[in-house]
């Protein structure tokens, strides 16, 4: 609800809609006929269609990276602190293009789109999309734009997995990728993870296997579980601790379930809230991407002979108290791009926030990002001269 | 640049493949890739350091080169370069033998704290030389190991290093024909090129 616009916000922002006829084939083995795109861009595009930053989003993103709707808007985009006019993503060098990924929930073809074969919501029968998927509509979408090569793609743990899936498929077409808290496949505790978040939601009774909307229900409790799951994962001990503490909502033990610590309150309200803007099937299909990521499975386990391919240049960036996607997950790409020869700068910024410190503007975080941000502009612009 | 610095230039061949252990903000790496077309990678943990690197176009790593360098294969650089940085490490013996096994050769430049200047100082004063070029006191120093131009020779014996070639500087990178003679007594900085 900003009363003037910040200076150095994109300010206001609408989003625009990409229809795609030509079928896409998936990975799964199915084939999506046509299907669309909500995206949103900030800054211009230079003549040379030079200047384009693609950034693509984490499992629960979407397309309002930067910017507000309406001014009656409470927040702005979720990349808000990181892209704007002056900001480490300057919109006043580069055209910024932020998409929702195919199977989201935010604008884009997804479970809760129609099927134009049935005339129904897709639901259960949206086809399992993949970070490789995702990669190739996100090629349409540049193509669609005019965009031949970006000058950097830039994403955070889903998002990041989906930049370095970019450098292998397409290595002409991006000069920089900016990989950020990330991993070049999950771990199998992160599988975990994901797995008891699926149950959840398809153990709770309002799932109806997947056709909630068809039986007028949402399976809130399953979802809002699952969030609160992931939640906690993406916190540091020290951030929460922090935060709450032992902090009581009495002044006394109440010996029941009701909530006793303001932690238990949090979770819950966060989980609520979450249930509100999100799809349980889009949610569970996000994660399905995460898992199945894994393009050394390619090379036989070896990583860097798959990214041996890249041309572009790197920078990896992790943060200290994130133990979702830790340093040394970062480090396996750092060591496979060094194995490979790739050019590649890698920083583990001092954070207290966890895995969500991605998300935060971090000064040393956000100093690494524009300083290097800063030189592909430099290059951008003396190739256009 | 710093005359270390100008000096092992000479003896880097181009195109090679080089590793930069506490590059810094990344003079001499930067000016082999320039000028050798070298490829190669700094480690820093500077965070000023590393955002210097990160401005040039310098690949640079975040590393801590005392929590180990086993994520670097053996013989995989042509050369590992070291300058000014080795009586910071724990253990400078174990560090040499890694460097030793990453990098087919190996560049490393120190202080010499057997010069006449260190040695009047702590004779005469009976305190630790505080000087320009070691501008510390003993207890807030990063150098935490002092060792001599023959120290360095002698590990390198003890451990079967072949010294390919040396030199021995003065501040103002002169090397007379007295530091020549006398390095352990008058060179402020010594420069070892070494391989197995």
């Amino acid at each position: 609800m900003p009363d003037v616009i910040p200076a150095d916000s994109v300010g206001i922002v609408t989003p625009q809609i990409a229809q795609f006829d030509t079928p896409l084939a998936l990975s799964c083995g199915q084939t999506l006929s046509s299907y669309q795109l909500v995206y949103e861009t900030y800054g211009t595009l230079n003549k040379n269609a030079s200047n384009a930053i693609l950034i693509c989003h984490a499992l629960s993103g979407d397309h309002h990276a930067a910017g507000y709707h309406t001014m009656s808007d409470t927040k702005p985009g979720w990349w808000d602190t990181a892209i704007g006019p002056g900001k480490a993503i300057d919109t006043n060098k580069f055209f910024v293009i932020a998409l929702n990924n195919l199977g989201g929930c935010c604008g884009s073809t997804g479970p809760t789109s129609i099927n134009p074969e049935t005339g129904q919501r897709w639901e259960a029968s949206f086809p399992i999309v993949t970070v490789e998927d995702w990669v190739e509509s996100q090629a349409r979408l540049a193509d669609l734009l005019g965009i031949q090569t970006f000058a950097a793609i830039v994403g955070g743990s889903l998002g990041g997995m989906q930049v370095l899936e970019w450098s292998i498929r397409f290595p002409t077409r991006l000069k920089s990728a900016v990989i950020v808290a990330s991993a070049p496949k999950l771990s199998t505790q992160n599988i975990a993870f994901n797995e008891v978040a699926r149950q959840s939601i398809r153990r709770d009774p309002d799932f109806f296997d997947g056709n909630y909307l068809e039986n007028n229900s949402v399976p809130t409790n399953g979802l809002g579980l699952a969030r609160m799951l992931g939640h906690i994962t993406y916190l540091s001990d020290d951030a929460m601790g922090a935060k709450f503490g032992r902090q009581m909502r009495h002044d006394s033990y109440q010996y029941n379930y009701g909530i006793e610590f303001e932690v238990e309150s949090y979770l819950r309200y966060q989980g609520e809230a979450f249930t509100k803007r999100f799809d349980a099937n889009t949610y569970m299909l996000m994660t399905k991407a995460l898992d199945y990521f894994d393009p050394a499975s390619q090379t036989n386990g070896d990583l860097s002979a798959v990214l041996s391919r890249a041309q572009c240049e790197f920078l990896l960036v992790s943060f200290t108290t994130d133990w979702r996607f830790a340093p040394e997950r970062s480090e396996e790409i750092v060591n496979a791009l060094v194995k490979a020869g790739k050019l590649v700068s890698y920083a583990k910024i001092e954070a207290t926030e966890g895995h969500d410190a991605f998300l935060f503007p971090i000064p040393r975080y956000m100093a690494v990002l524009s300083t290097f941000l800063t030189r592909i502009a430099s290059n951008v612009t003396t190739e256009t001269l | 640049m710093r005359s270390d610095l100008e000096m092992i230039d000479e003896w880097i061949q181009p195109n090679i493949r080089v590793l930069d252990l506490a590059c810094g903000p990344g003079e001499l790496l930067h000016h082999l890739i320039q000028n050798k077309k070298v490829s190669g990678y700094g480690l820093e943990i500077g965070p000023d350091d590393l955002n210097t690197c990160i401005k040039k176009g310098i690949p640079v790593l975040e590393q801590n080169i005392d929590e180990g360098l086993q994520n670097f294969d053996d013989q995989s650089f042509d050369l590992v370069l070291m300058t000014h940085a080795l009586q910071q490490f724990r253990r400078p013996d174990l560090l040499i033998d890694e460097m030793l096994r990453i990098g087919k050769e190996c560049i490393i430049t120190f202080p010499n704290f057997g010069h006449w200047r260190s040695r009047l100082h702590l004779a005469l004063k009976g305190r630790m030389p505080v000087s320009d070029f070691l501008p510390y006191n003993w207890y807030d120093t990063p150098n935490i190991h002092f060792f001599t131009f023959q120290d360095f020779e002698r590990l390198c014996h003890e451990k079967n290093i072949k010294i390919l070639r040396w030199a021995a500087v003065d501040g103002h990178l002169k090397d007379h024909w007295w530091i020549r003679s006398m390095p352990n007594l008058f060179s402020e900085t010594a420069i070892f090129h070494i391989s197995r």
